[in-house]
């Protein structure tokens, strides 16, 4: 880790890092508003993966050629460099998946199935994206595990006044570390700490958190992590799941197939070791690879110099829209930009999200509008639909200029 | 923004500000729900059929300007038509938007003499407005979002 990163980043020396944003669209420069959809990458992340297929793609610990042995290097090099990247003692500890999503979905049907039964508690909050949500219900209707829910306070933080009730019994408590829609950063280890008291295990969604702010699981003290490749400048198809080392392998395995057996007969199987036994398949080999140099480009600006960035250009952005649009625009999650993530949902001028966004668009300014994935919680905000722009290390002032130049035009268009 | 102008037409925006036909109505009315996951409109479309006839027609829900002024249209164009004339309007319309029953990934497969045959001879009125929709293939879905769910009500009834 950088000590010495420079307090500003060189925000347009990092664009040009990012082939994409030197496109123009609809005559424009893109202005990318939508990281917490999914993150750019940069050229090292690019080349990595490209080099992979052009020098040395074969398949990983299944071949006894030199290049098979370079390609399972190479990924297993990667898991070493996720593993270090939020402070794992063991790269045996990270699971490769396809995404966050799957992480969750094998934790729901792998330590769910053999750890909850009728009438166990599992708690979520109001705040969760679908993906910690979902596996749950689906779990409540195989094996019917009650589900208890956290709730939110008017300014976007988890309220936390009857956690120990919650967590009071309950087996499992799963939350989101960084909320995708109020960018509220939630306290983990206030949480874990209370969940742990109880006996529960913590399972915790970072998939916003690892991208934007330095994380060690050692320091949050949580069981199980979920996060994803691709809104952290790596490709898509690859999430993470990480785990101790002794809740994993009690867990009994999620998918089956090859690569995750040591044995098989025509009478059963017995698993691989960590992380292998999670691990079915061929896996993302290159996008392993895409994840490492994404990892290593991350540390080069260094965790601690992005999330100072983003503390700024989120004050920035929460100033200049509230002097420009005051009482017509709603800025959801907590006023404080230390306190959140750089993900701006808002209402402006009762204009629908889509209607926003379409006008943006034509700016070729991007950002994301509906329910984000989080139906609950636009409920609990009482709103179907949002526009949301969520900031990253390669965003500065003026994309936040742009997007209030463009709301201007919006509000123009749909004035009543 | 010259590009937005075939989408907002002034027409649009009308019947986006002053939505005809909002409201509920009680049973034996029928009660459809219709939503566009993509943007989180949510529509409900209540519809009153009598002697084969549409008698009355309300929207309720929120959603884009495209959604609301698309339904207030429609509500417009069907109120008093046969349940056959509805559908024909239907049908119209959805050409209209380039939707062919065979051309979105695969859905029925079926009737492809439909849409040639029967899209001329229904004027569509106001509806004309919404043809520029076609170039912002995203917003379709908006557009067409109560029609699809005013015929799941229309399938149903006659279920």
């Amino acid at each position: 880790m950088s000590e010495s990163s420079p307090a500003n980043l060189d925000i347009a020396t990092i664009k040009k890092d990012f082939p994409l944003l030197g496109q123009d669209v609809r005559g424009g420069r893109i202005v990318y508003l939508d990281s917490a959809n999914t993150s750019q990458k940069p050229s090292s992340v690019l080349d990595a993966m490209d080099d992979f297929y052009r020098t040395i793609n074969a398949n990983v610990g299944r071949g006894t050629y030199d290049i098979a042995e370079r390609a399972s290097a190479a990924m297993e090099g990667a898991r070493a460099k996720v593993a270090r990247f939020i402070g794992a003692s063991k790269a045996s500890e990270v699971v490769f998946t396809k995404n966050a999503t799957e992480s969750m979905n094998l934790v729901a049907q792998s330590w769910g199935r053999a750890n909850l039964s009728a009438g166990d508690a599992v708690v979520l909050t109001h705040m969760e994206h679908h993906a910690n949500i979902v596996p749950w219900h689906m779990l409540a209707a195989e094996i019917g595990i009650e589900l208890r829910w956290i709730s939110i306070t008017a300014d976007g933080q988890l309220d936390l006044t009857d956690l120990d009730r919650l967590v009071d019994g309950a087996k499992l408590v799963s939350f989101t570390a960084m909320s995708n829609v109020l960018g509220t950063l939630t306290p983990v280890r206030q949480i874990t700490d209370a969940a742990h008291a109880t006996g529960a295990t913590v399972l915790v969604d970072a998939s916003q958190l690892v991208p934007h702010v330095a994380t060690s699981v050692k320091d949050l003290d949580v069981d199980l992590m979920a996060f994803t490749g691709h809104k952290m400048l790596g490709p898509t198809g690859i999430g993470v799941l990480w785990g101790r080392e002794e809740i994993l392998d009690a867990m009994p395995p999620f998918l089956g197939g090859g690569a995750m057996i040591t044995t098989v007969t025509t009478e059963g199987f017995t698993t691989a070791e960590l992380p292998f036994k999670f691990e079915a398949g061929t896996p993302p080999v290159a996008e392993a690879v895409g994840l490492g140099a994404a990892v290593d480009y991350l540390n080069s600006v260094g965790m601690e110099a992005i999330r100072r960035h983003e503390v700024e250009i989120t004050a920035y952005a929460l100033r200049s829209l509230t002097e420009r649009f005051g009482d017509t625009i709603t800025i959801h999650g907590p006023a404080e930009p230390g306190a959140r993530g750089g993900v701006l949902s808002f209402e402006v001028a009762d204009m629908h999200p889509h209607d926003v966004t379409q006008v943006l668009d034509e700016n070729a300014i991007c950002c994301r509008a509906g329910h984000h994935c989080a139906k609950p919680l636009m409920k609990e905000l009482g709103v179907p639909a949002s526009t949301r722009a969520s900031l990253y290390l390669y965003n500065d002032e003026s994309d936040v200029d742009a997007l209030g130049d463009a709301l201007v035009q919006a509000i123009d268009l749909f004035a009543l | 923004m010259t590009g937005l102008e075939d989408l907002y037409r002034e027409i649009i925006l009308d019947h986006y500000r002053s939505p005809r036909n909002r409201g509920e109505l009680e049973p034996p009315a029928h009660r459809a729900e219709g939503f566009n996951p993509l943007c989180g409109d949510e529509i409900v479309v209540y519809l009153d059929i009598r002697d084969d006839v549409v008698a009355d027609v309300a929207i309720g829900g929120q959603g884009c300007s495209i959604s609301q002024a698309s339904a207030s249209m429609m509500t417009a164009a069907i109120k008093g038509k046969t349940v056959a004339e509805t559908r024909n309007i239907i049908r119209s319309f959805k050409a209209l938007m380039s939707v062919h029953e065979n051309e979105l990934g695969g859905g029925d497969g079926v009737d492809d003499d439909s849409t040639e045959v029967e899209a001329e001879e229904v004027d569509l009125g106001d509806l004309e407005a919404l043809r520029g929709v076609v170039k912002f293939p995203v917003r379709i879905k908006c557009a067409t979002l109560s029609w699809n769910t005013v015929t799941q009500a229309l399938d149903d009834i006659s279920a």
